[in-house]
């Protein structure tokens, strides 16, 4: 089937109305979430059995055109994440508003008599707050949700991403036909810059000026490239807009292009990403068929044409220059600056650089006006922020909050607290390039100037939650050898300096440190982040830097008394046995595999700590539970 | 040496690219996904193709941890270690998978080319951390018994096939 483009701003309106009309009057519109995480729990099979059970269902209906499944059948669509993931998989029936949690195949039937049919409620399929055991009928009431304000992710999880029709019923490509139609060039960048709009992939860098500079070359021919390498261990908000509202990101970088005159842009996702890869393939296909991408973009003249390139697992490759490098066909090495990617990037030309929210964010900033995006946020850092809330809090998921707010309303409020009422300890912001934040710091706003203050920075947005379990010195560890693995090996500093900050972090948590390494580690930070030729190298000490800071008790518990303060590193543990449960029954002597365990009959049995290598397997092989961890 | 089909293959791929260095990678993920491997003797082929020289495309194709010059196996499990996973036990799952499966950080694919286990930083299923990805299929929330448990399901699905 052809479809006709779309040829000026009145057309796409008459289109909003019918597509807006046509979803209305589905009697009932059934929401099955097909982002990642509840793929993973199984939603596929829901969507499928919903579907099923559409076809067969008719309900009461005022007036019935031809949807979906056709006359009277309730509709059944994939939405995109609602960010809730962990209580996924997911179901939202509209018009009701009511949202499902954790539905397997088994409830969709009850879910048809009952709700899709009778309007009433699976009581037991609804969120429970975790606190008071209240019944949440839908996200409203949900504490979760009740912290956020979804300025990006609006229509993330409302509509379903692989339908364009849903995405202009719900607005898309308003904003680009205000831009061509209304706007000039010189207007779009002026809204940009005066609406504060920093980039989101980790710098805070003011969109609007990249535009400008870019605008400003001599050189006509000019690339527009979306940053959607989310290479942060431990993020996932880019693959969420990318995978749930792809057609909102692709309006900016189309408003981008109009704005700075450029004629082709690419998008590099990561390879890791395949669901994000695969509807941001049809939501250009579909852009393309509608005239809202290539040739003639709604009849303005205006032409531009967007292409996808996959990563291949580095994740230097997020830096921009060795980002276009990777697009160029080359290996994703970054390069000495300047020349600059504004002045020089892809291909040599002038380059245009944002990450996948700058872009999000773009759409609604032209619809709604500079002085509405600067209400909402703190006066430089206007908007609004998504994070990845992760680790030990009671609900995870994705997250959007105005900037300005502190991470004990992310975390208490939004995140519900510590899971199992443990204690909290730290939160790590910023991923590898980042540090953590304590107790005493919680309050403090979280904006792009504010946390730079404290040492952190705001990074892409992963907040990884800790509580008493977690060995800080073990975290430096990892995400020192996050940044090793991922050196590009370009410049001596980072290449070599991460390796030796690894390997005395390596011999802090194995027990074999000496007081003198913590000078050693701050040295060598000192020396990386002031010689290392890019960001990765700068920023590679900067968690261990921010742990000595606030945890080095920590670091000396670990060196001169040779312990765990959390018990999680392995060789520093011992285990031991109870002389008091000890039935000298051998077997835990014959399950060692380095013969460290000795005893006679009718005597308690010991282990060996100089031989022990702690693999655990005496644990387990103690019928008596007489051997436990110090 | 290769046998022919291979070559008439990447003609296949080659041909829906152009011509042009900017599609070395795009064409090297392709070849991957249908041969789960990069057979490296393709490299000088594409090389010629595109235009550009043999120690080019390989210094390109052995820069990228994505891409791998020896066969993997049919099922291949990211296990992912991210902080959300780290934080969570991804490593006892990756311990679990690997002994049962004879593997270690040196020895990633079984001999039977059944299995290939690698480890990954974040899939994007943070939430439902510590997670693994079977080919394109994520699997959440994972313990080692469950890795033990999807091995028997994978190992079934094979012998049925
Ligand atoms: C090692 C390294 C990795 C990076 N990874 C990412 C990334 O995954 N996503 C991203 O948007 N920006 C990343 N950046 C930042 C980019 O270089 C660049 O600043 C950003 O994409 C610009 O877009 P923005 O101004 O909209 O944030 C990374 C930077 C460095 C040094
Ligand atoms: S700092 Fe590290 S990642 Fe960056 S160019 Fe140097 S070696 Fe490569
Ligand atoms: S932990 Fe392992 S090595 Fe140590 S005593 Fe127990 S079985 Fe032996
Ligand atoms: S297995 Fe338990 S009861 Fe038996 S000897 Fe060992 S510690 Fe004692
Ligand atoms: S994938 Fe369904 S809520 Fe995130
Ligand atoms: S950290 Fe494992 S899926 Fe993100």
């Amino acid at each position: 089937m052809t479809v006709a483009k779309i040829t000026g701003h009145d057309e796409l309106n008459v289109l909003r109305q019918n597509y807006e009309d046509e979803i209305k009057s589905e009697p009932v519109r059934i929401l099955v979430c097909a982002g990642t995480g509840c793929q993973a729990s199984g939603s596929l099979k829901i969507w499928e059995k919903m579907s099923e059970l559409a076809k067969n269902t008719e309900v009461q209906i005022e007036f019935a055109p031809e949807i979906a499944h056709g006359k009277n059948h309730p509709a059944v669509h994939k939405s995109g994440c609602l960010g809730f993931c962990e209580q996924g998989p997911l179901v939202r029936i509209e018009p009701l508003g009511v949202l499902y949690t954790k539905v397997q195949p088994e409830d969709c039937e009850e879910i048809f008599e009952t709700t899709v049919k009778n309007k009433e409620i699976v009581h037991r399929l609804l969120y429970k707050n975790k606190i008071t055991g209240e019944e949440c009928f839908n996200q409203d009431e949900i504490p979760f949700y009740k912290g956020q304000t979804r300025v990006v992710l609006k229509t993330c999880g409302t509509i379903d991403p692989e339908s364009i029709e849903e995405a202009i019923s719900a607005g898309a490509y308003q904003a680009l036909a205000k831009a061509l139609f209304t706007m000039s060039q010189e207007d779009v960048i002026k809204t940009v810059l005066d609406s504060k709009l920093r980039g989101r992939g980790g710098g805070g860098f003011v969109a609007g000026k990249k535009w400008q500079q870019v605008a400003a070359q001599p050189e006509k021919t000019r690339y527009v490239v979306c940053n959607g390498d989310e290479g942060d261990p431990g993020a996932f908000m880019d693959c969420s807009i990318m995978e749930g509202d792809p057609h909102r990101m692709i309006e900016g970088m189309i408003i981008a292009a109009y704005a700075v005159g450029a004629q082709e842009g690419y998008i590099y996702v990561r390879a890791e990403y395949p669901l994000a890869v695969k509807r941001l393939t049809l939501a250009i296909k579909q852009a393309t068929e509608r005239g809202l991408l290539g040739e003639n973009i709604l009849g303005s003249g205006f032409n531009f044409k967007l292409n996808i390139n996959r990563g291949a697992g580095a994740f230097v490759c997020g830096e921009g220059s060795a980002l276009t490098a990777s697009i160029e066909g080359k290996r994703g090495m970054p390069r000495v600056k300047p020349p600059r990617t504004v002045e020089q990037g892809l291909f040599e030309k002038p380059t245009v650089l944002n990450n996948v929210e700058t872009y999000a964010n773009v759409p609604q900033i032209i619809l709604s006006g500079a002085d509405w995006y600067r209400s909402i946020g703190t006066p430089d850092s206007p908007g609004t922020k998504t994070f990845a809330l992760t680790g030990a809090v009671r609900n995870t998921g994705l997250v959007e909050v105005p900037f300005g707010i502190t991470p004990r309303e992310i975390i208490f409020n939004i995140g519900g607290g510590i899971r199992d009422d443990k204690k909290f300890k730290a939160v790590q912001i910023g991923g590898p390039s980042g540090g953590c934040l304590t107790e005493a710091q919680l309050d403090e706003p979280l904006d792009f100037d504010s946390v730079k203050k404290l040492g952190v920075i705001v990074g892409s947005g992963g907040l990884v939650v800790m509580d008493e379990n977690t060995c800080m010195v073990e975290v430096a560890r990892f995400f020192m050898d996050f940044t090793h693995r991922e050196s590009c090996g370009k410049c001596v500093p980072c290449r070599e300096g991460t390796l030796r900050m690894l390997e005395i972090l390596e011999r802090i948590v194995a027990g074999q440190g000496e007081m003198e390494d913590i000078d050693k580690l701050r040295t060598l930070a000192d020396l990386i982040i002031h010689t290392a030729l890019c960001g990765l190298g700068k920023s590679a000490p900067l968690p261990v830097v921010s742990t000595l800071n606030s945890f080095l008790d920590e670091y000396e518990a670990h060196i001169k008394d040779k312990k765990c303060p959390a018990h999680v590193c392995q060789k520093l543990k011992q285990y031991v046995i109870d002389p008091e449960k000890c039935k000298s029954c051998s077997k835990c002597a014959r399950g060692c595999p380095v013969q460290a365990i000795h005893g006679q009959p009718k005597m308690p049995y010991e282990i060996d700590q100089t031989k022990c290598i702690k693999c655990g397997a005496c644990i387990s092989a103690c019928p008596f539970k007489a051997i436990y961890v110090a | 040496m290769l046998d022919s089909s291979f070559y008439t293959k990447t003609d296949e791929i080659l041909s829906k690219y152009p011509a042009q260095e900017r599609s070395l990678i795009p064409i090297i993920h392709e070849i991957q996904e249908t041969y789960n491997y990069v057979p490296i003797e393709l490299l000088p082929y594409i090389a010629k193709h595109i235009g550009i020289t043999e120690t080019k495309a390989y210094s390109v194709a052995s820069f990228y941890e994505r891409f791998s010059f020896e066969p993997k196996g049919k099922f291949i499990i990211r296990v992912c270690d991210g902080t959300a996973c780290h934080v969570r036990q991804s490593l006892p799952v990756l311990e679990r998978l690997r002994s049962e499966l004879g593997l270690s950080d040196k020895k990633h694919t079984t001999d039977d080319m059944l299995f290939t286990v690698e480890t990954v930083s974040c899939l994007g299923a943070c939430s439902l951390a510590p997670a693994l990805m079977v080919n394109e299929h994520v699997h959440p929330a994972m313990t080692p018994d469950k890795a033990t448990e999807l091995l028997k399901e994978l190992r079934e699905e094979a012998s049925k096939s």
